[in-house]
């Protein structure tokens, strides 16, 4: 892999399941040591998108490198410079910690001279100390993740694809689990991490943006929340917020309304509803609601109308 | 290939294996069953014996022996004859099993000297079937002597029991001594080997599928070769030791002569496992679940190894279609060699024509497994 080259480049990467299209024309640059978020709601294409990438599918169309390598002609030589972690927990759960490891420090050629001092280092990482000989299925969610990310890095791949690794964890555990990974990355390792959190969008150098199969936006958190909403963002605590939804679906001068934690998010437009005229508005529908508070959109407004947006587009004739 | 990921393949295998109470089951204790349950236990039960009948009087009491026979479900005429020769004619044909011949003095000596005997020739080539019909054949005389007996004592006047009876001659033609232990014990090995082979390694790739292993598996460097080899060589270990338990119970336990040398076997048995665990492996990439890949196993290896290698249906006795169908079975050459190798001490030479079916068998799966699995999930 040459010095400017990117880690993972991908140019009109495109899967198909019979009919169906999984992921349709994606392109994708990734420079090296970059930490990549691939965002998006379920059945969006990330986990295939990810598996065309470390060669475990083939692409239906397209062509995708990783590390130099085309991932359709020379999977192999992919394999031997990527460590990945599948969406599904995929350790031996029959294994103890230390046969998993040992088992993937095979498998990947680990030299036998730093064996047991990366051992110790995946072990430590994993908070397993003195857990060595404990069945991998024994062990509680945070502590199995730790460990496939332990296995996954065992050789020293430059190149990390994770699929959802924190999903199904506690937030503790996610935290340091994500300490981990800005500390490889630091190490100059390029990391694919998708997720469903958004909170960790927040924590990668670029976000990927990805919607039936789409790459929709993709940009530095930053810029992405730079990005102008059609309109301004409002806040407002009411009660029932389903029922709000309803209300303002259709209602002009609403650009998008979601829930977001226990408040609304209420994008308005020119002309049509002012800010000021929505408590009141809300109170003529049954809707308790407090005064509306202008607010800096997060990454998560942005999602939210950028895939609304496009569901729109579609339903409209 | 890579020696090392070769053994890290294979040690993690052997650790699995370990751990996995059913193929721990099938490696250990299926055997012991099986042999216990084969050895022991063949009784197949027949129906419809093909009969040949020669009734060289033809009167009434005789015609009542040929009825008794025919009634009692376990018989059926399949031709009947009026010459010696007709027997031996029908008996080389496979046009019968048993012949009955009943002499043509035969009510006349009844009714004189109270006993009048009938003879019963019995394809003997196939012990287990043979061993059933003539116990059949016994009892149908032992019922027939008793309506004789009471039909005697009622015009006679005296009991039952002091009365004569029919007498049943049976003799054996093919194999006058009639040890079937011999004859059935090689092939109970060679199905115990096919079952437990197939069983075990159809396991092994789709417990990878099934446990969700599989993709993290495939995303690492080794090769297929090297998956295929380093699970498939912990699963020859213990297919050797099963072979070795089931050859040394035959000789020790069952008291099968052993006449051959045991570099023919250990090769012979060696390449019979390596076909097994071809099968095995093959389906294992198919059949993405367990227990529907140890179903496919089962069926692919104890169904043909058991009705079409001669374990215990002579092939020489089947019809030409499934004659030419058993070509197919694996398990005829390794049965074959192993009734020579056990019975008669033959050697690799004398084996060729076995030994060449089986190698070509082996390559043949080799060949298929190698790019059987492929490192992708679609
Ligand atoms: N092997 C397959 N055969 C058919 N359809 C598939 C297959 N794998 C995935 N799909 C479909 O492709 C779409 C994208 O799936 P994918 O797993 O890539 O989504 P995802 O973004 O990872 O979703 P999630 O967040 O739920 O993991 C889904 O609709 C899924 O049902
Ligand atoms: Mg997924």
């Amino acid at each position: 892999m040459s010095a400017g080259a990117p880690a993972v480049l991908a140019q009109g990467l495109t899967k198909r399941f019979k009919a169906f299209t999984a992921v349709d024309h994606l392109d994708l640059r990734i420079k090296k040591g970059e930490i990549i978020g691939f965002i998006g709601p379920n059945g969006a294409g990330k986990s295939t998108t990810i598996r065309m990438l470390c060669g475990l599918l083939h692409p239906s169309e397209g062509r995708a490198w990783v590390a130099g390598f085309d991932v359709d002609r020379q999977p192999e030589a992919v394999r031997e410079h990527i460590g990945y972690m599948s969406q599904k927990f995929s350790l031996y759960g029959d294994l103890t910690v230390r046969e998993n490891l040992l088992f993937f420090g095979g498998i990947y050629r680990v030299p036998r001279r730093d064996f047991n001092e990366r051992m110790r280092f995946a072990v430590s990482m994993a908070g397993l100390e003195g857990r060595e000989n404990a069945l991998v299925r024994t062990l509680a969610g945070g502590w199995k993740q730790r460990l496939a990310l332990g296995c996954a890095i065992l050789h020293r791949p430059p190149i990390l694809f994770l699929d959802e690794p924190t999903s199904g964890v506690e937030p503790e555990a996610r935290r340091r689990f994500w300490d981990l990974i800005h500390e490889l990355a630091a190490e100059q390792v390029t990391i694919l991490v998708s997720t469903h959190y958004m909170d960790e969008a927040e924590y990668c150098n670029r976000i990927a943006l990805i919607d039936r199969g789409k790459l929709i936006a993709s940009g530095t958190p930053g810029e992405l929340r730079a990005r102008r909403l059609r309109g301004e963002l409002f806040e407002i605590s009411c009660t029932p917020l389903g029922a709000a939804v309803k209300v303002l679906t259709g209602t002009p001068g609403v650009v998008e309304a979601a829930i977001f934690g226990d408040k609304l998010h209420v994008v308005l437009g020119e002309g049509g509803i002012s800010a000021t005229d929505l408590p009141g508005y809300f109170g003529e529908h049954g809707i308790q609601a407090g005064p509306a508070h202008r607010v800096t959109p997060s990454l998560e407004d942005i999602f939210v109308q950028l895939v609304s947006g496009r569901r729109e587009r579609r339903t409209l004739p | 290939m890579n020696v090392r990921r070769l053994f890290a393949m294979a040690y993690k295998e052997t650790l699995q294996i370990w751990r996995d109470p059913r193929s721990l089951a099938i490696a250990l204790l299926m055997p012991l069953m099986q042999l216990v349950l084969l050895g022991y236990g063949v009784s197949l039960d027949i129906r419809h014996v093909p009969l040949c009948v020669y009734d060289q009087e033809n009167s009434q009491q005789s015609r009542a022996v040929v009825k008794s026979f025919v009634s009692s479900d376990w018989f059926s005429i399949s031709r009947t004859i009026h010459n010696q020769t007709g027997i031996d004619y029908a008996l080389n044909r496979d046009q019968c099993i048993a012949a009955l011949v009943i002499p043509a003095d035969f009510s006349r000596r009844l009714a004189a000297t109270g006993t009048a005997p009938v003879q019963a020739v019995f394809d003997a080539t196939d012990v287990n079937t043979t061993n059933i019909a003539l116990g059949y054949a016994q009892g149908v005389v032992a019922q027939t002597n008793a309506q004789i007996a009471d039909g005697w004592a009622a015009t006679h006047g005296i009991l039952p029991s002091l009365v004569g009876q029919v007498d049943l001659d049976p003799s054996t033609w093919f194999n006058e001594t009639l040890d079937s232990k011999n004859f059935i014990i090689p092939g109970v090995v060679a199905v115990i080997l096919a079952l437990v082979g197939a069983e075990l390694t159809s396991l092994t790739i789709s417990r990878e599928w099934e446990r969700g292993t599989m993709e993290q598996l495939i995303s690492t460097p080794v090769t297929a070769t090297e998956v295929m080899l380093g699970k498939l060589i912990p699963y020859f270990a213990i297919g050797f030791i099963d072979a070795g338990f089931c050859l040394v119970s035959a000789v020790y336990w069952f008291g099968v002569p052993f006449r051959g040398n045991i570099g023919t076997l250990l090769i012979t048995t060696g390449l019979f496992i390596v076909v097994v665990m071809g099968i095995g492996y093959l389906i294992s990439v198919r059949i993405r679940s367990q227990l529907g890949a140890s179903q496919i196993a089962l069926v692919l290896t104890m169904l043909p190894t058991t009705l079409l290698s001669g374990y215990t249906f002579p092939i020489d006795q089947m019809p030409a279609p499934i004659r030419a169908i058993t070509f197919v079975v694996y398990s005829r050459y390794y049965v074959t060699i192993l009734r020579s190798v056990f019975l008669k001490g033959s050697g690799l030479s004398d084996l060729w024509a076995p030994l060449l079916g089986l190698s070509i068998y082996a390559l043949i799966i080799i060949w298929l497994a190698a790019r059987a699995f492929h490192k992708a999930l679609d």
